[in-house]
């Protein structure tokens, strides 16, 4: 895994340094709130509905054991005891004091993480698939690539101030885990027709209040073009990128306002101009980034484990788990374990300091101090000896953390709401804590299959509810929370747009509008169609008759 | 005529405070001072807005309160969420004391 080098080390400690002045200055008065505010904001803190709260990046979402540790640690010394993992795989902690904020940096600073860049109109933190290195269907490690664009990207002087918040995700599989279609910038990894492996470069995709799947300005960049492409892409947005009215200010509006063609054109005539220059990494550059993701010392296994198989047969739990949480892993005898952040009826992403000091350590144990976190919210062990899994696996369902749900129906996205947020209109979590319940029976959920609820709390679409197979967007009507639903949304490489149902529910009917809509799903599904399939066929209709009936 | 405090997050802690009958900032909405009406909510929030308490509060603001079995609870859900916590973490925030 990366390991910073003595420039990122001082860069960090001077940025915590400069905040610690700020941060005195205004509390001394020395500086109003309004002078305060952006600076706070760059180094992620925000005020929130009860408290301060403070979002750490998780680059590229990834973690070594020492740093998820570290977490843990400081939702102890600074937090109530826990943090809460995002959709752009970061971590947030909710009850920070503004006085002790530049030790939670220096602390995190220690382990090689920040707050940088997590807020405010810059380029934030890269995402990319939780399953980057591990994964069987990868054509090549993402992460590479979105260090380099990390360190492109970071404190960036042209791109400070751009119309608005501006965010990349990359993915080097082609079964699209890191939503990469809905961000400012989509990468996709693919071969052309010479055998080069680069990147098709998708924009202006995003969520919101106005949703776009992003369209492709490029099929293919090379490597080596990459950087100085982001960059003229960056360049033109933050000329023509609008900056008189916030809401439309992200770049999926300038797509949407000149058209794709367009846009082209306009980059490639600023690439033109730049291509030759610093920004073009040669290969001997990306060589020395590939081998800081080496992968780790592998052993050579067979890909049969008989004692795993021997505790799948006896172990109907365990089983069950490695059903939903073990995915396919690249190299032979080892597999990929994902750690659901989502018990029955709990609040979705959240995890405790215990919890958090007990993956890494396990971590240590079975995955090579390697973590992951996904943009849906769990967390991943991914390089687990298939001999390993059973006693890791135990060790989860000890501390709650071997709920056997991933891509199940009370897998849900949630943010965190009116619970926490200032900007939220209704709850989100009280809602996925309710469906949870409502579908917690296991046989129940294996018979409906995978199946994406998404929940957002206001139309800002953090619950990404706009990609979700049923999307929940919570809203206030008259003072009241009241549900819409949206049906067909995809994040995957098919990406969609869901479509509004109809009319919202109260807080009080929205399960069982949910329920009725699974049930209608599962009698009219045909042999291996998923809830989104025979959505696709059926179209929204039948479903829309369960929820309004003849209304 | 609507009933009116002002509230507001403590500059240091972050933690919602109201503004008190004496001038000072309460973590309990009961103790606020109330303004009965448009004009006196004015001058209330005009009086928790002046430059010598940027250094003790940040972004005050007032909300529509009610009179119930001799307490204060605000008319938007929102705002009675800042006086308990989280709902759906009863330990924490004010309702855990």
């Amino acid at each position: 895994m990366y390991r910073y080098d003595d420039f990122d080390r001082q860069l960090v400690l001077e940025r915590t340094e400069q905040f610690r002045e700020q941060v005195k200055r205004r509390l001394s008065g020395d500086i109003t709130e309004d002078q305060f505010r952006p600076l706070r904001l760059m180094n992620g803190v925000y005020l929130q509905l009860h408290a301060y709260m403070l979002r750490v990046a998780v680059p590229y979402g990834t973690l070594r054991a020492d740093q998820l540790r570290q977490l843990g640690y400081i939702a102890r010394r600074y937090d109530k005891g826990y943090g809460h993992f995002t959709t752009r795989q970061n971590i947030q902690y909710n009850w920070p004091k503004l006085a002790e904020i530049p030790d939670a940096l220096l602390d995190l600073a220690k382990v090689e993480m920040h707050a940088i860049q997590t807020s405010g109109n810059c380029i934030r933190n890269t995402t990319t698939d939780q399953y980057a290195g591990a994964a069987a269907d990868e054509i090549e490690d993402p992460r590479p690539y979105c260090e380099l664009i990390r360190q492109w990207s970071t404190f960036h002087p042209e791109f400070t101030y751009l119309p608005r918040k501006f965010k990349i995700a990359v993915t080097g599989s082609p079964n699209d885990r890191a939503a990469v279609k809905v961000h400012d910038i989509g990468l996709r990894m693919h071969q052309n027709d010479a055998g080069e492996v680069g990147f098709e470069v998708i924009v202006g995709g995003g969520l919101g209040r106005t949703p776009f799947v992003g369209k492709t300005v490029r099929d293919f960049i090379g490597k080596n073009d990459l950087f100085s492409y982001l960059e003229a892409i960056l360049r033109v947005y933050n000329r023509f990128g609008r900056r008189d009215n916030k809401y439309k200010a992200r770049i999926k509006i300038l797509v949407h306002e000149i058209g794709v063609e367009e846009m082209q054109r306009l980059v490639e005539e600023e690439w033109a101009q730049i291509k030759d220059g610093s920004l073009r990494v040669d290969d001997a550059e990306i060589v020395h980034y590939i081998e800081q993701f080496a992968p780790p010392a592998f052993e050579t296994l067979s890909d049969d484990d008989a004692e795993f198989e021997r505790r799948k047969a006896e172990n109907r739990e365990f089983s069950n788990w490695v059903r939903s949480n073990v995915i396919a892993h690249k190299q032979p005898g080892y597999a990929i374990a994902n750690v659901s952040l989502k018990p029955i009826g709990g609040i979705p992403g959240d995890a405790t300091d215990t919890q958090m000091e007990l993956v890494a350590d396990l971590s240590e144990q079975y995955s090579f101090g390697d973590v992951r976190v996904t943009h849906e919210q769990n967390l991943v062990l991914p390089h687990v000896k298939k001999a390993d899994l059973f006693s890791l696996w135990a060790e989860l369902k000890n501390a709650n953390l071997a709920t056997a749900n991933l891509g199940y129906v009370t897998d849900i996205i949630s943010c965190p709401g009116l619970d926490y947020c200032a900007l939220a209109t209704a709850r989100s979590i009280p809602l996925s804590q309710r469906i949870s319940e409502r579908f917690s029976d296991l046989d129940r959920q294996h018979d409906i299959g995978e199946l994406k609820i998404k929940i957002s709390g206001c139309i800002n679409a953090c619950g990404h509810h706009h990609v979700g197979h049923i999307g929940i967007l919570g809203l206030d009507k008259r003072g009241k929370e009241f549900y819409q639903i949206t049906l067909g949304g995809d994040a995957s490489e098919n990406a969609e747009i869901g479509k509004i149902a109809g009319a919202g529910f109260s807080e009080a009917e929205v399960v069982d509008a949910i329920e009725s809509l699974v049930t209608k799903y599962l009698g009219i599904r045909e042999t291996g169609e998923r809830f989104i399939d025979t959505y696709r066929r059926v179209g929204m209709d039948p479903f829309k008759e369960v929820l309004y009936g003849d209304r | 005529m609507s009933l009116q405090v002002v509230t507001a997050n403590r500059l240091d802690d972050g933690l919602v405070v109201f503004l008190t009958a004496d001038g000072g900032w309460s973590e309990n909405i009961d103790q606020s001072r109330i303004a009965d009406g448009k004009e006196a909510g004015d001058a209330l929030l005009a009086e928790a807005s002046v430059p010598e308490l940027d250094t003790v509060i940040v972004g005050p603001y007032l909300i529509e309160v009610e009179q119930q079995d001799g307490g204060l609870i605000p008319t938007k859900y929102r705002e009675v969420l800042r006086t308990k916590g989280p709902s759906v973490r009863q330990d924490l925030g004010y309702q855990a004391e």
